[in-house]
């Protein structure tokens, strides 16, 4: 079977979803007969029409906004974010709005709707084209937030939001659109939101990852099998909800934990997971939990060496394998 | 001001009637409710009492529980013809089991009412802007009829969200009236502190919408300009933005103190606005009352109300569990 990219996954399983569900529809900017601006919806305009995928006025409140909207009328929205860099006008929507709408209507009112949006550093995008923004809304009950990191979990990942009965934050690791390339198996399938996945069995200790710094967390762990440190590479794909049993399951065979990030540090989402390691595992652990994550500034600069210098990449990670291997 | 189409006609005379009832339903309710907050039996109201005979008018020319109703807090006249009783507004307020808007979870008056297709009100209003244009949307996409009335102040005007939903009501023609409930007062800032211009239907062009204000203490009026709006919407030919010039005749909500910012002679001026005595004039007027009915029709509403604050009050609150769910469907 040919090798296929991350975003080819998402184009299939938008394109499958569509034909499959007439309700389901795309809403975002320059997503009609332009594609995405990373073509992720390249061919769907000429084959669904104006009434399936909808360009939207530059408005990012409203395009979820009118999603939600949508869903409590009976429709299925696909909501794209350009960037996820761009959510932020959208926040009160997803979190006051489409995240407590089911609760505050004690479950009357559903909002099945999929917010996609590219996110992440790397591609010399500067300060708005490269934010990771997972933290923020995994802290909002109410809203599932999902990471693929391979193309098989972009499609099946992404079937399973549009056929979620909630709001689900579906995000693109962009560096790894077209850079990150693996089977996509045949035929209609999902793949369960909640559920992480073992994608390296090691037994010295675990690296929890997600997007693309699973992907470097993997080459990081090739890497430290060469010089006698075997690495165990959890793939978290849903961080809210996350698969507890899984993250401590590793722990508990490793006795150590490692977790990658490329966010800010400070508040990410790894300090939930090492706050779920201490409390739940602590008898496990032979070392203390160890994160390799963002620095604690804006965002990944523009400049290409100030961009590699920010960036978490396989090296650092595979420092931070050694120094937890060290315990 | 856009002058009225004089094509719509008024409701017929045992229409004008139920809709007077209704009316005089809402206040005899939201004069309970602040009884009993100053009691203290209920943590908190906010209230519509001056904007009823605009929402009994422009709620009366929907296809009430076909259209789509996206409401906001003050909305209790609405919500009442769209089926919600009395007792269900309670609920409520006291936060118990049976609140049929949210289970005691939102505060009072944050209604819904899925059987009247009443969606859920949210505190800050003008999020539901956006969400009506979906609503909508999905008619429009789906080649279905119906509807989508929603209702804020004029204080959510300057909100962006307004913006963005009349961006897309304009642009895509949609089945959307957007009715703005003007009482001159976001909480305590006036009217002249949020707009500069004279009218909030005057923001309408800028959107390509239609834009129209009423004089939303005439039942009769509002019912003719939203009906023009709603068979509008309705044939395809777009959205109106109905600008409703109403009056509060309350501080904005029982916590809030309006002698701070409203002067004694504006506050008794206020009275003088009230819509109801004017509607009943009006109604008498044209036969479709009379002195008779209207007290009738006052007593039944006590009536009403009373055994409404009696069940209410004796129903059980909410098990614990309700706090934490449901999250997800």
């Amino acid at each position: 079977m040919a090798d296929k990219t991350l975003i080819e996954g998402i184009r299939e399983a938008l394109d499958e979803e569509m034909a499959r569900d007439p309700r389901v529809f795309v809403v975002g900017t320059d997503i009609g007969p332009r594609g995405g601006v990373f073509l992720a919806t390249q061919g769907l305009f000429a084959k669904y029409g104006p009434k399936r995928i909808l360009d939207a006025p530059l408005a990012e409140s409203s395009i979820i906004g009118i999603g939600i909207g949508a869903a409590m009328n009976g429709l299925r929205p696909v909501c794209e974010i350009q960037f996820a860099d761009f959510i932020h006008p959208a926040y009160n929507q997803i979190a006051n709005e489409a995240a407590r709408m089911y609760y505050r209507t004690g479950g009357q009112y559903p909002v099945p709707m999929v917010i996609r949006a590219p996110y992440g550093g790397g591609v010399g995008g500067g300060l708005y084209h490269s934010q990771s923004i997972e933290a923020t809304f995994a802290h909002v009950p109410g809203i599932k937030v999902v990471v693929p990191s391979t193309p098989a979990d972009a499609k099946g990942l992404l079937k399973s939001a549009i056929r979620d009965g909630n709001p689900v934050l579906y995000l693109e690791p962009k560096k790894g659109y077209r850079m990150i390339k693996g089977e996509i198996p045949p035929g209609d399938y999902t793949v369960p939101i909640g559920v992480a996945r073992i994608s390296r069995a090691g037994a010295d200790l675990s690296i929890f990852a997600y997007g693309m710094m699973h992907h470097f967390a993997l080459q990081a762990a090739t890497e430290a099998a060469a010089v006698g440190i075997d690495a165990e590479v959890v793939d978290l794909r849903s961080l809210s909800p996350l698969d507890t049993e899984a993250v401590l399951a590793s722990v508990r065979k490793t006795g150590k934990a490692l977790i990658v990030y490329e966010d800010n540090k400070f508040v990410g989402y790894g300090a939930e997971l090492a706050a779920l390691i201490a409390e739940e595992a602590f008898e496990s652990l032979d070392a203390p939990i160890l994160r390799v994550a963002g620095p604690d500034a804006p965002a990944a600069p523009y400049s290409h060496p100030l961009q590699e210098y920010f960036m978490v990449n396989s090296k650092t990670i595979l420092a931070g394998i050694r120094k937890l291997a060290a315990y | 001001m856009d002058t009225q189409t004089p094509t719509i006609a008024n409701p017929p005379a045992e229409t004008l009637a139920e809709m007077y009832a209704m009316l005089i339903l809402a206040r005899k309710l939201d004069e309970r409710c602040w009884i009993l907050h100053r009691q203290g039996k209920i943590g908190f109201h906010i209230s519509g009492m001056g904007h009823e005979a605009a929402q009994i008018g422009i709620v009366w020319a929907m296809r009430r529980g076909y259209d789509l109703l996206h409401p906001y807090y003050r909305d209790l006249a609405m919500v009442l013809a769209c089926g919600m009783r009395p007792t269900d507004v309670l609920l409520g307020s006291f936060g118990r089991q049976g609140d049929p808007s949210s289970g005691g979870r939102q505060m009072p008056n944050h209604y819904c009412y899925k059987p009247g297709n009443v969606f859920s009100v949210s505190s800050p209003v003008g999020t539901q802007l956006p969400q009506a244009a979906g609503l909508a949307l999905a008619e429009q996409l789906s080649g279905g009829d119906r509807v989508v009335v929603t209702c804020v102040g004029e204080g959510s005007t300057s909100e962006g969200d307004f913006h963005e939903a009349m961006v897309w009501a304009g642009v895509r023609k949609l089945p959307l009236v957007v009715v703005v409930e003007n009482n001159e007062y976001a909480i305590s800032v006036p009217m002249r502190q949020q707009m500069a211009i004279e009218r909030v239907s005057e923001r309408a062009g800028g959107y390509g919408v239609r834009g129209v204000s009423v004089d939303g203490l005439d039942m009769l009026a509002s019912y003719r300009a939203a009906r023009e709006a709603i068979d509008i919407a309705r044939a395809g030919g777009g959205s109106t933005l109905l600008d409703a010039q109403v009056v509060r005749l309350t501080p904005h909500s029982s916590d809030d103190n309006d002698a701070t910012y409203r002067s004694a002679e504006e506050k008794s001026a206020l009275k003088a606005r009230d819509p109801l005595p004017r509607v009943r004039a009006d109604l008498i007027a044209r036969g479709a009352l009379t002195e008779t009915q209207a007290l009738d029709i006052e007593a039944r509403a006590l009536i009403e109300v009373d055994a409404a604050h009696r069940a209410a009050e004796a129903a059980p609150y909410p098990p614990n569990a309700w706090a934490l769910g449901p999250v997800f469907a």
